[in-house]
């Protein structure tokens, strides 16, 4: 098991009160599998992969639980310690490729700087790493590339850019967070190409968040769909799209376009998420359910209502075996 | 086409000037000049909803600006109800303009922070005399009740709304003035799934309970599909191909179009092999010569580097411009 993650609690310490981003998650990513952690704003996903990779400042705070990366507690690691791993062994990709990228130097500086934090080679070895890299995300002439800037390049090849740094090292897992959201279709296309032409070839494992259900369909192997700090729903993606059992889960794939007729009303969620603030007893998701009665007020335990598939709601829809 | 709403004929929009005699003196480099919309043609009957979609800066925006009179065009006629746009007098203009609103894609940035929804509600049509002053609390509550907002929130500013609340704001302020057009541009690409589908939701009712006509941009292809009688596809400013949405769903012609289809993720689409089209899209400032899409075209042939192909009907109501069509 490459990730594992166990009951995690962040929590961040605001004037308002606790806000429990995540609010007890368990999720596991097997060697080169692809997890989609699906969510809408607010629910948690962006805040589970920072925990992940020991990103997150204060007021947050990882209050609980386990992180286990092949086999090794990464909670109460010491910040050299986590220094080695990130962008070594766990690399992360972020939505907009300039929170990664150093916008005045140049890309080779950049990818050099990285090549060698964690490898003892000369400068000439690491540039040859980087020219690489950059071929293998599909940039165009990767040697004339190496001495761009980061603003002479456009959206989706700063992304390609951002994807070659994160894999300088060959890492064992990345986190990608919403990495194709502000690119076009076609872009958008290309670079989950890249990615899953990766996975496959070097077994690399993803947990690619996102709240394109789209997305996880055509590239995840597992998704978890996250709602309030919890996971509601995980499994197969086939089962759990095919067949979602959470009323949430259900919502959302019945919000999907393609999913209705076309020019009909749109089997629409209720509601809006409650604030992390103020989230209702017991089950998150009653105060927007069509099937909530008094026991959702209790908070729903973790079932297995199939092999591989996990689940939290009291009123699940049925599966079919 | 006749009985049309609004009709672009021939419409171009370019940015930048042209450089003038004395900086051309001083042996000024020119100023570059963008084709952002080039010789467009597009017609929108009246109650029609006609997509508009394009990777980002294919010139979608800028022609949902034309369609709202945001922009004048730099070349060709737009005409209203017939009758050419630029040759309106004030209240004849002031009448076309209130006749057409737009949605952005922002609703935080195109709020006023500083005014209260009743406010940004009740403005406009004060201002232009729809209402009297006795009648505007109960004009602003009904149009505040009609996007699905409460109207006891309406002393309230914009920032204390979330995301979809502050789209129906837009949404109640576009209607306020009572048009008869909608240009929405991107209106839910920045919400959540289950946001979005309660904003699509609301405009589908509206546009039944309103007649309304409109250009529904996007570069959502399901969206598109879901909400849109009409499809219009562009690339670097020109349209490549228009036909009713079942048709261009079904049976796409233009090479991009099948493309951009083929890219589209898709919930029934699983372990995807993705990434047909090859490139990026081409800077505005360059455009290739000849069609431009012939540089990712995988069946580019000589010709098309030279002639732009037309538009064309290639079946009834189904327009696409690519010499493929000549071939046959």
């Amino acid at each position: 098991m490459t990730l594992e993650i166990t009951d995690l609690h962040t929590h961040f310490a605001t004037r308002a009160g606790t806000l429990r981003a995540v609010d007890g998650v368990s999720l596991s990513v097997d060697r080169g599998e692809v997890l989609g952690l699906v969510g809408e704003s607010g629910s948690g996903k962006s805040v589970t992969g920072f925990s992940v990779i020991g990103l997150v400042d204060p007021p947050g705070r990882i209050v609980s639980g386990s992180i286990r990366f092949q086999g090794r507690e990464l909670i109460g690691l010491k910040e050299p310690e986590l220094r080695q791993l990130r962008g070594n062994r766990i690399a992360m990709i972020f939505q907009d490729p300039m929170m990664t990228l150093n916008p005045v130097l140049s890309i080779e500086t950049q990818m050099v700087e990285t090549v060698r934090a964690h490898a003892p080679v000369s400068h000439a070895t690491a540039r040859e790493r980087a020219r690489d890299a950059l071929g293998q995300v599909g940039i165009p002439s990767p040697e004339e590339r190496l001495a761009a800037y980061p603003h002479q390049f456009s959206g989706g090849m700063r992304q390609r850019v951002a994807i070659a740094i994160a894999l300088l090292h060959n890492p064992d897992l990345i986190i990608a967070d919403e990495p194709t959201t502000a690119l076009d279709v076609t872009i958008q296309a290309q670079i989950l190409a890249v990615v899953q032409r990766l996975a496959r070839d070097r077994g690399t494992s993803l947990l690619w968040i996102t709240h394109d259900l789209s997305v996880v369909a055509g590239l995840a192997d597992r998704v978890a769909v996250m709602y309030a700090g919890r996971i509601v729903e995980a499994g197969d993606v086939d089962d759990v799209l095919d067949h979602p059992m959470h009323p949430y889960t259900k919502g959302l794939i019945g919000s999907v376009p393609s999913r209705n007729r076309r020019g009909a009303r749109l089997a629409q969620i209720p509601g809006m998420t409650p604030s992390p603030l103020d989230r209702p007893q017991g089950c998150a998701f009653r105060t927007r359910c069509a099937s909530s009665d008094a026991a959702c007020a209790q908070e729903p335990p973790l079932t297995e209502p199939q092999r591989g598939r996990g689940l939290r709601c009291f009123h699940p829809a049925e599966a079919v075996a | 086409m006749s009985g049309a709403l609004i009709e672009l004929k021939s419409v171009s929009k370019r940015f930048g000037t042209p450089s003038g005699r004395l900086s051309r003196l001083f042996g000024q480099a020119p100023a570059p000049l963008v084709h952002a919309v080039d010789a467009v043609d597009l017609a929108i009957k009246p109650g029609e909803v006609v997509g508009l979609v394009g990777e980002s800066g294919c010139g979608k925006s800028t022609l949902g600006r034309l369609v709202a009179g945001i922009h004048p065009p730099s070349d060709g006629t737009v005409l209203w109800r017939g009758q050419d746009r630029a040759g309106f007098d004030a209240p004849a203009l002031k009448a076309a303009r209130l006749g057409v609103q737009m949605i952005f894609q922002d609703p935080q940035s195109s709020l006023n922070p500083r005014l209260r929804v009743a406010e940004i509600i009740g403005e406009a049509p004060r201002v232009h005399g729809l209402i009297g002053p006795e009648g505007e609390d109960a004009y602003v509550d009904a149009q505040m009740r009609r996007a699905g907002l409460d109207p006891s929130l309406k002393r309230r500013f914009p920032h204390q709304f979330s995301g979809g609340q502050r789209q129906r704001i837009g949404i109640a302020r576009a209607l306020a003035v009572q048009p008869e057009m909608l240009v929405c541009d991107e209106s839910v690409a920045a919400l959540d799934v289950s946001i979005q589908a309660q904003i699509i939701n609301l405009f589908l009712d509206l546009r039944a309970e309103l007649n309304l006509t409109c250009l529904f941009i996007s570069h959502d292809l399901g969206v598109v599909e879901h909400v849109s009688d009409r499809v219009a596809i562009m690339y670097l400013g020109r349209i490549v191909e228009q036909a009713p949405a079942e048709m261009v769903f079904s049976r796409p012609n233009h090479p991009y179009t099948q493309a951009l289809l083929a890219e589209v993720p898709r919930l029934e689409n699983r372990s995807t092999r993705f990434g047909a089209i090859q490139g990026e899209l081409p800077s505005p400032l360059h455009p290739p010569t000849g069609c431009h899409f012939h540089p990712r075209c995988p069946h580019a042939m000589p010709r098309c580097r030279t002639d732009k192909p037309v538009l064309r009907e290639i079946a009834p109501g189904q327009h696409s411009a690519c010499h493929l069509n000549e071939m046959a």
